[in-house]
């Protein structure tokens, strides 16, 4: 038996140790949020908090948790998720939690960032559809619903090396 | 007026009262322009086939089509409340299911609105014709005084009759008529933002998906295959795989192999186990890296595209020969394809999200030598497909290996792997474009395409992967080229302008050396990308803005519109004159020449230094007809133009001789937020009563074509080969010989 918290609730779950967290979340606790997309870290769909910070749960063991605090998209506050329906900010949809959460790292951390800063920070989630534009909108909405706000840069995009 | 096909009975009377009456009406169905049966309503004519009535007053709604994240569901359930007078709440709507919803063959093409939309626009009109015919009997008033609203018919006394009551006095087991006014008056639903009805769930962690579900009993399944198209897994200790801890079963087929374990994690490691003993290509080598020059080069059939006529050009014309390509691209979805599968009492239930149910049901009856009523497919959504990527062929994979293990409800997803290494492949492609001019009119104008087909959508069991793999094997069927006005390798090769003496000729190369299969906009991308990249490069020649030599050839006045709006919108004459790495590209196409009509305009920076291609702001203008919900449109056009920048500055799929290397997101790299556009403004143009145009494929060609131009006005030397990826930005700003100038007559 293994032990690791999620959303704030103890759970104890009777898988290999191997096993990667995304796995237990989906097959065990039954939480849909966090997708399978790759395995191996490229693409995000997985993405939850590990106390504070995004990782793909597709690469963590479970055993190798620790103490660490696991958030998913189920337990976070709805400011984003509201954000992001408001912005209709989805196509297909399939990569849109690991969008939220990842997200919701950054505007824990800063809920002032530079657009540039949100686009960085939000590299390593992909989405095929091409909905990125509204994800960022979805961003900006939800950064000034918490107090804060994505700060414009002159020319997104012009900027040189 | 129209002659029912069957006669109405004992409503036959009334039912022609009911066409005095409203043939007043200032609306006639405008969708019905031809006045034949559209396609999904010719096949499948019955009223009830597609509405029904609860005595309780629910209204059920039947599309044969499916949700694949276009906003589809939304978008027909507005059609239906709609027409319907009621609001979209009121309305269930039930997708692509074999057992239950009519067949429409597949969700592609950008043919949904077009075919289900105005199916159920039509059978709809019709349902609340009857409903009101149902309540001039009750209230013993005619028709026409009475008011159809909020799902009751109200009549000017206050008197009301919901429309369960209405639906228990009469059967819509009737066939439907043409010419059923639309409504009007009344609150509208057609043409309102409403939001897209999927999106709750999917941002709230609901089961919004295949991969989501979960059936009492579950097993999961991994299947077994080589890295990519044409190889095999070497011969591996099945035996010691069978023993690892929570394998149910292996699956085997000939070369079909599954593996089935009580948990997920458990079946991948039993697919690790056997993946690690190698694996060897059978199949002859893969002839080069990037197989562009391969398709050129292969035996072609010569299907002609289009002839315009003209007179011959003069002696003196100047004459500009040019060619442009592109790789093989990938779908690219973000989750792999899954499917879970049922096989229970003789019959074979599939929960899938192919775009085709009722083709996939066929396909799989002829695999699992069953009779097609003892298969069924209920389509569920899954991750965007974008096309024909492993959808069906993941169903077929989760049917063998449910039918192994009966009654035990199987989930088998793709590895990431998988899915790069086996979805079939959009064909790479090559266009040559001539033409002659006199003075500056173009004179003459000639296309030459070259590719692959487009579709090997599977309608036989030799068109899934599986169905090649069981013993004895289904033989693939033969792909052949698609007929124009849709066109495959063809789509969108005739010029929308009105060039005189222009030919175009799809030379269809039947082998093929990798899979391949319909992707998004089939070859209209390519041609889009020819047709415009030529026609600014023909500007140039002639010195004209590209804007204005669109205009001065395009005669459609929607199109003329669409480039309008889409150039003042941008502030087209105010744009700079480009160079040093700044500039500015407009391009413009009716998908099929017969969808929706899409201009985009953008605005780009090249840095000389990384080769990268910076875009600050794309401004689109698209008419699809009668904008159902505008957001939805806007929705499809925002994300068909960063798909189409991410295939058209970075995507390629490589080879070496013995198997796709771009076999995960490192060895296929797409667009990720740093590079996306700074702002992209849609501009939708509503055209009520006007058709429905779909507009799920109209940005891919402008988008990747006004790119190219704004790349050519940055660098004054133009890039015909997709990619326009760093390495060939800057191979073509090195000195030449390397750089190829613009075609300048």
């Amino acid at each position: 038996m293994i032990t690791l918290t999620v959303n704030g609730q103890a759970h104890q779950v009777d898988v290999d140790p191997d096993t990667p967290l995304l796995y237990v979340l989906r097959n065990d606790l039954e939480l849909n949020a966090a997708k399978f997309g790759c395995g191996l870290g490229q693409c995000g769909a997985c993405t939850v908090l590990l106390d504070d910070k995004p990782v793909f749960s597709c690469l963590v063991p479970v055993a190798a948790l620790g103490a660490r605090k696991v958030r998913t998209l189920e337990g976070l506050p709805k400011t984003l998720p509201a954000a992001f329906e408001a912005e209709q900010a989805a196509q297909c949809g399939y990569c849109i939690a690991g969008m939220i959460v990842r997200a919701q790292a950054l505007l824990e951390r800063n809920p002032r960032p530079t657009e540039k800063e949100m686009r960085t920070h939000m590299a390593p989630n992909l989405c095929r559809c091409g909905t990125h534009m509204r994800i960022l909108r979805a961003v900006r909405r939800a950064a000034e619903a918490m107090g804060g706000g994505v700060r414009e840069e002159a020319r997104i995009g012009a900027e040189e090396k | 007026m129209s002659t029912p096909r069957n006669a109405l009975g004992r409503r036959a009377f009334l039912a022609n009262a009911l066409v005095v009456t409203f043939a007043s009406s200032r609306h006639a169905l405008a969708q019905d322009q031809d006045k034949k049966l559209p396609q999904s309503l010719a096949r499948t004519p019955e009223l009830d086939a597609w509405i029904r009535v609860g005595a309780d007053g629910t209204i059920t709604v039947f599309t044969g089509k499916a949700e694949l994240g276009q906003g589809i569901r939304t978008a027909l359930t507005q059609v239906a409340a709609h027409e319907l007078a009621v609001s979209p709440g009121q309305i269930d709507l039930v997708t692509a299911d074999t057992a239950r919803t009519p067949d429409e063959g597949v969700t592609a093409g950008s043919h949904s609105m077009q075919d289900s939309g105005t199916a159920i626009l039509n059978a709809a009109a019709n349902v609340r014709a009857l409903l009101a015919e149902a309540a001039s009997w009750q209230f013993a008033i005619a028709p026409s005084r009475i008011e159809m609203r909020d799902g009751a018919a109200h009549a000017p006394d206050g008197r009301q009759i919901g429309y369960g009551d209405l639906a228990a006095s009469l059967s819509l087991e009737v066939e439907v008529k043409l010419d059923m006014p639309r409504r009007h008056g009344g609150k509208p639903v057609i043409g309102q933002n409403l939001p897209r009805l999927d999106i709750p769930a999917k941002v709230s962690g609901g089961e919004a998906y295949v991969q989501d579900m979960r059936l009492p009993g579950m097993l999961h399944a991994r299947v077994v295959r080589g890295p990519s198209d044409g190889t095999r897994v070497k011969a591996a200790d099945i035996a010691a795989v069978g023993k690892m801890p929570g394998v149910v079963k292996i699956v085997r087929d000939g070369a079909f192999m599954a593996v089935v374990a009580d948990q997920e994690w458990r079946a991948v490691k039993a697919l690790n186990r056997v993946q690690a003993g190698g694996w060897e290509r059978p199949s002859p080598p893969i002839p080069a890296a990037d197989l562009r020059e391969t398709i050129h080069r292969l035996p072609a059939q010569d299907v002609p595209i289009f002839d315009y006529p003209g007179p011959a050009p003069p002696a003196d014309a100047r004459s500009i020969r040019v060619r442009y390509s592109r790789p093989h691209l990938m779908h690219g979805s973000i989750g792999p394809s899954c499917a879970m599968a049922l096989w229970e009492n003789d019959g074979m239930t599939v929960w899938t999200h192919s775009q085709g149910v009722y083709p996939l049901r066929k396909a799989l009856a002829e695999l699992l030598k069953l009779d097609l009523e003892k298969v069924r497919c209920i389509h569920v959504e899954g991750s965007g497909c974008y096309g024909h990527n492993g959808a069906d062929d993941v169903a077929a994979d989760a049917a063998l290996a449910a039918r192994a293990v009966p009654g035990s409800p199987v989930r088998l997803q793709w590895m990431r792997e998988q899915e790069h290494g086996w979805e079939p492949l959009g064909s790479a492609m090559v266009v040559e474009m001539a033409a002659e001019l006199d003075g500056n009119k173009v004179a003459s104008w000639r296309h030459d395409v070259w590719s692959n087909t487009h579709s090997t959508r599977p309608r036989t069991a030799g068109g899934l992967l599986a169905g090649g793999e069981v013993d004895p094997p289904f033989v693939p069927p033969r792909p052949g080229p698609i007929p124009m006005p849709e066109g495959g390798g063809g789509r969108n090769g005739n010029p929308i302008y009105a060039l005189p003496n222009a030919h175009g000729v799809f030379h269809f190369v039947e082998q093929m050396p990798v899979r391949v299969s319909a992707l998004r906009g089939l070859g209209a991308q390519m041609n889009v990308f020819a047709i415009e990249s030529f026609m600014d490069e023909l500007a140039f020649a002639t010195d004209n803005d590209p804007v204005a030599f669109r205009l001065a050839w395009l005669k459609d006045e929607r199109a003329r519109e669409v480039v309008q709006r889409a150039a003042d919108r941008f502030d087209w004459r105010r744009r700079g004159a480009g160079g040093g790495g700044s500039g500015t590209g407009f391009a413009f196409a009716r998908y099929k020449n017969l969808a929706s009509y899409c201009a985009v305009a953008m605005e780009v920076r090249v840095d000389g230094d990384s080769g990268e291609i910076h875009v600050p702001r794309v401004v689109a203008a698209v008419d699809s007809g009668e904008a159902v919900n505008p957001d939805g449109i806007r929705n499809q056009i925002e994300g068909g133009i960063v798909q189409s920048l991410s295939w058209t500055t970075r995507e390629a799929v490589a080879f070496d001789k013995t198997h796709r290397t771009s076999f995960d997101w490192s060895g296929y790299p797409i667009l990720r937020f740093p590079s996306v556009p700074g702002r992209i403004d849609v501009e939708v143009i509503d055209r009520p009563k006007q058709p429905f145009l779909g507009a799920g494929e109209a940005a891919q060609g402008p988008a990747s074509a006004a790119l190219a131009n704004a790349v050519a006005h940055a660098l004054g030397m133009r890039l015909r080969d997709m990619p326009l990826s760093p390495e060939r930005v800057k191979a073509a700003l090195r000195p030449a010989p390397v750089a190829t100038k613009q075609a300048a007559g």
